[in-house]
């Protein structure tokens, strides 16, 4: 007896626990009651084809990654040539991860590789004829640098979601290459704003004007760009830069990385522009930068195209301004995209998809129909079919629907719509075990036995049926988890949630209300079932 | 009450009937399938969904003409489908193609149906989702399908073959896959689109029609140890018929609750619902008919016990079925 009311007790502490956790903020904030802060924080949350928002998976192009350290290493090398003297024809990136000089003198060929070793560590070196070289960027280098890209873009694109205020984003890495991005942005409306500030790549350079003209032609000697030099097109929108190239070096004296801050601001013509402040290593090298260049031309690049050319007139050190044509809005996104940083490489699109809010509020509805639906017909049937055994059944079920809903909320898993359908299942397969257990009992009654004997025995024989049956299922949601994204994860949680919840009501629960009805009498010589 | 109180049915006797009606629905199915092959919903095929809200009603034809006439991409290609409850006047554009993956371009095809709707003046309406898929995803989702249902077929394989014998797992799996099968001819037959939410259902299927077979299975395992002279075909039909009362009741009860999804769980759920309603179904029948016969024809038939008349079954002796910790549960119950 001692041992029953124990065993009673532990029920209902399980009970008032999950149903405090996993039922009653549903309904509080269904009925507006009054709940403390802590218990709304666990109430159960609703995938994004429940509430609504944004759904993009992105695809790193981390070859961007190798290209730009593949042309930084090579720019280095160019500049350690020349201080040390050293004469070559050309120095060309020829693939994202691979770099050719050529016209080395046979003289100059150990000067050369000293040289060489000094500066491009990460790449081996391979000689070719007549003083060719070509460097490989190094396959360790190469899988680090893809990996570093990837991290890189999830944390900017995670700076930047936190910045536009979206609650509870969702952003992880996927996909087979480990090179995609998806970004959930449950309650955002307005798609195009947010995929254009998450896509941008916001990489700001400021670069001394060499030359500017009409046509990339006219910056060309002999055809080709000098080494060392770029040409980079204004944007045609804007008045003063509209239809311009200028030819400047590539490599940037101030990039965006020394950026310590970007706020919207206005022109000297109060037009919108975006005030910057460099940090101190920025600033020192804008300074040096700006103080040799009095008088010459300053391109700020934004993403590959300048945005103004001012004229340098003083030393400038920390603080500068981007002004072009922008509007209010624009303002705003570029100082948020500046804040959080530039893409290490480029994005491209995957998949997108946008639920309405109304969608949503049409599924919950639906799911909620379904579930009330498929509940009472169950416990109808349990009730018709098993009598008073039936409302052991039935109050297992619904133990077992609380305590999922509980330990869902509980654990923070999400609840989706076809995880409604895990949830409706979870009714229909639950009563399962009561059923198992049930259609036993009645065999021994059958066989002459007695009733307490039948129940024991027909709870001790399907034990190991039941241990069966719900590792076999846990075997196809384990895979089921591991293949699938958002919503049927959420499935494969609620399913595997249901099933371990099941196997506690089914056992542990239902025979206590046996032995419950059994404790009060004495002499037990039928059973309604 | 009692549906089937002490039936006596001869199941195995029907086995021939039942693996020929089965083979029959499996190639009446691969043939739908490899003449219209299997619709395969946006996100394996990729491509444009757009789902709109219109103010008032609009029938399909309107908005396949808006299309036609103002739409580049329109044509034989796009699907036109009213979508969800009549009266909220929803309808689903599905366009094959989308707007390069480079960018932020790949809602171009989506903006320009909706920009061919404008044209038309069919009246106000509201898109209430999107679902603009990249032929990437849809490929790498298609391999993880695939690799998630055979993996799974193989872990209840492995956990069968330990818990039971290898035979025993066997006759599930094959009952496994022939519940996938007859479930994916009907899905081709009534032309359901291939989508995420199927084979989460195909799954939970595949899951569920092993319970009713790991049922009968342990019956049949415990009755082969109190059973030892009977052969292993009547060791069989007895469990089938002792476990006949709970294999239909809990199909009744899990079809209730997948009929309830299919008429009341809304849209989105439609092809999930219809998927269970099939496997729970077809997955009761194989449970009945086909697995336990499989078994029965891997081990050949003849008595149970090692070393009786008959020659001895070509896998492990049948003692060695059941695995030696069940013996206690068992001794406890005799005692109480």
């Amino acid at each position: 007896m001692q041992n029953l009311r124990w065993k009673v007790i532990t029920i209902l502490i399980v009970f008032i626990v999950f149903s405090a956790v996993g039922v009653y903020p549903i309904l509080a904030s269904w009925k507006g009651l009054p709940a403390p802060g802590w218990l709304k924080e666990k109430q159960l949350k609703l995938g994004l084809d429940l509430k609504g928002g944004v759904h993009l998976v992105l695809r790193v192009q981390t070859d961007d990654a190798l290209r730009l350290e593949t042309e930084t290493e090579s720019e280095r090398l160019r500049e350690e040539l020349k201080t040390r003297n050293i004469p070559f024809t050309s120095i060309t990136a020829v693939s994202p991860t691979q770099f050719k000089v050529e016209g080395i003198p046979p003289a100059q060929d150990s000067a050369f590789r000293q040289a060489a070793n000094e500066v491009s560590a990460s790449f081996d070196r391979s000689s070719g004829v007549n003083g060719t070289y070509t460097f490989t960027m190094r396959p360790n280098i190469q899988v680090n640098l893809r990996d570093e890209a990837v991290v890189q873009a999830r944390q900017t694109i995670e700076r930047r979601v936190n910045e536009l205020g979206v609650t509870e984003p969702q952003i992880a890495q996927q996909g087979a290459g480990g090179d995609q991005i998806l970004v959930q942005l449950p309650g955002v409306a307005d798609v195009e704003r947010a995929k254009s500030i998450i896509g941008s790549p916001g990489l700001l350079e400021l670069k001394i004007v060499e030359r500017v003209a009409a046509s990339k032609e006219e910056l060309m000697v002999n055809g080709r760009v000098p080494e060392g030099m770029e040409i980079v097109p204004g944007t045609s929108t804007a008045g003063d830069t509209g239809n311009l190239y200028y030819l400047v070096k590539k490599v940037a004296a101030v990039t965006g990385r020394d950026l310590r801050n970007a706020r919207p601001s206005l022109d000297e013509n109060n037009r919108p522009a975006v005030s910057f402040t460099l940090n101190s290593e920025g600033g020192r090298k804008f300074g040096k930068v700006s103080g040799e260049n009095i008088g010459r031309q300053l391109a700020i690049i934004l993403d590959g195209r300048v945005q103004s050319a001012p004229t340098l007139e003083s030393r400038i050190t920390t603080e500068g301004r981007i002004s072009g044509s922008f509007t209010q809005e624009e303002v705003q996104n570029l100082s948020l995209i500046l804040r959080s940083g530039a893409l290490p490489a480029s994005l491209t699109y995957l998949e997108e998809r946008t639920i309405g809010p109304s969608l949503g509020a049409d599924s919950i509805r639906s799911g909620v129909l379904a579930s009330v639906v498929g509940l009472l017909l169950v416990v109808a049937f349990m009730l018709v079919y098993y009598k008073l055994s039936g409302v052991n059944a039935v109050v297992a079920l619904i133990f077992n629907l609380v305590i999922l809903l509980g330990l869902m909320a509980y654990v923070g898993a999400v609840m989706t719509l076809p995880g409604i359908a895990g949830f409706v299942l979870t009714m229909g397969i639950g009563v399962d075990s009561n059923v198992l257990i049930f259609e036993r009992i009645k065999e021994e009654m059958e066989a002459q036995r007695g009733v307490r004997a039948s129940i024991n025995a027909g709870f001790a024989r399907v034990f190991w049926t039941l241990v069966d049956t719900h590792l076999a299922a846990l075997i196809s949601c384990a895979f089921l988890f591991q293949f699938g994204t958002g919503p049927i994860r959420g499935f494969a949680v609620t399913l595997t949630i249901g099933l371990i919840s099941n196997l506690f009501t089914s056992i542990f629960v239902s025979k206590t209300l046996f032995e419950m009805v059994l404790s009060r009498r004495q002499q037990v010589a039928t059973l309604s079932i | 009450m009692h549906i089937f109180k002490n039936t006596n049915y001869d199941f195995l006797r029907w086995r021939w009937h039942a693996i020929a009606l089965s083979w029959v629905i499996i190639i009446v199915g691969v043939l739908a399938i490899a003449k219209n092959g299997i619709p395969k919903g946006v996100e394996f095929a990729g491509g444009t969904v757009v789902i709109n809200e219109f103010d008032q009603a609009v029938s399909v034809q309107q908005v396949r003409e808006a299309l036609d006439r103002n739409f580049p991409q329109g044509g034989q290609n796009v699907v036109v489908q009213a979508y969800g409850d009549p009266s909220q006047h929803q309808v689903m554009i599905r366009v094959p193609s989308i707007g390069a993956e480079q960018g932020a371009s790949l809602s171009i095809v989506a903006q320009q149906a909706n920009d061919a709707l404008k044209k038309s003046n069919l009246g106000n309406f509201r898109t209430v989702s999107t679902e603009i898929v990249g032929p990437t995803v849809g490929r790498e989702l298609t391999t993880k399908a695939v690799l998630a249902t055979v993996l799974s077929l193989v872990g209840i394989l492995a956990y069968l073959a330990f818990r039971f014998q290898f035979s025993f797992g066997v006759g599930a799996v094959v009952a496994t896959i022939h519940d996938l099968l007859i479930t994916l001819a009907f899905l081709a037959f009534f032309r359901y689109d291939m989508t995420l939410n199927v084979i989460a259902a195909l799954l939970t299927m595949t899951g569920y029609s092993t319970n009713d077979t790991i049922v009968i299975f342990d019956r049949i395992r415990e009755n082969l140890r109190s059973m030892r002279r009977d052969s292993l075909n009547h060791v069989i039909n007895v469990s089938v018929n002792q476990t006949l009362g709970r294999t239909v009741i809990v199909s009744g009860t899990a079809l209730l609750t997948a009929l309830a999804l299919f008429f009341f769980g809304g849209e989105v759920l439609h092809g999930f619902a219809f998927t269970m309603v099939v496997g729970i179904i077809t997955g009761t029948y194989s449970s009945v008919f086909i697995a336990a016969a499989i078994v029965s024809l891997w081990r050949g038939t003849g008595p149970t016990r090692a070393g009786a008349h008959a020659p001895t079954p070509p896998s492990a002796p049948a003692v060695a079925v059941q695995p030696p910790r069940r013996q206690k549960p068992q001794r406890k119950v005799r005692a109480s």
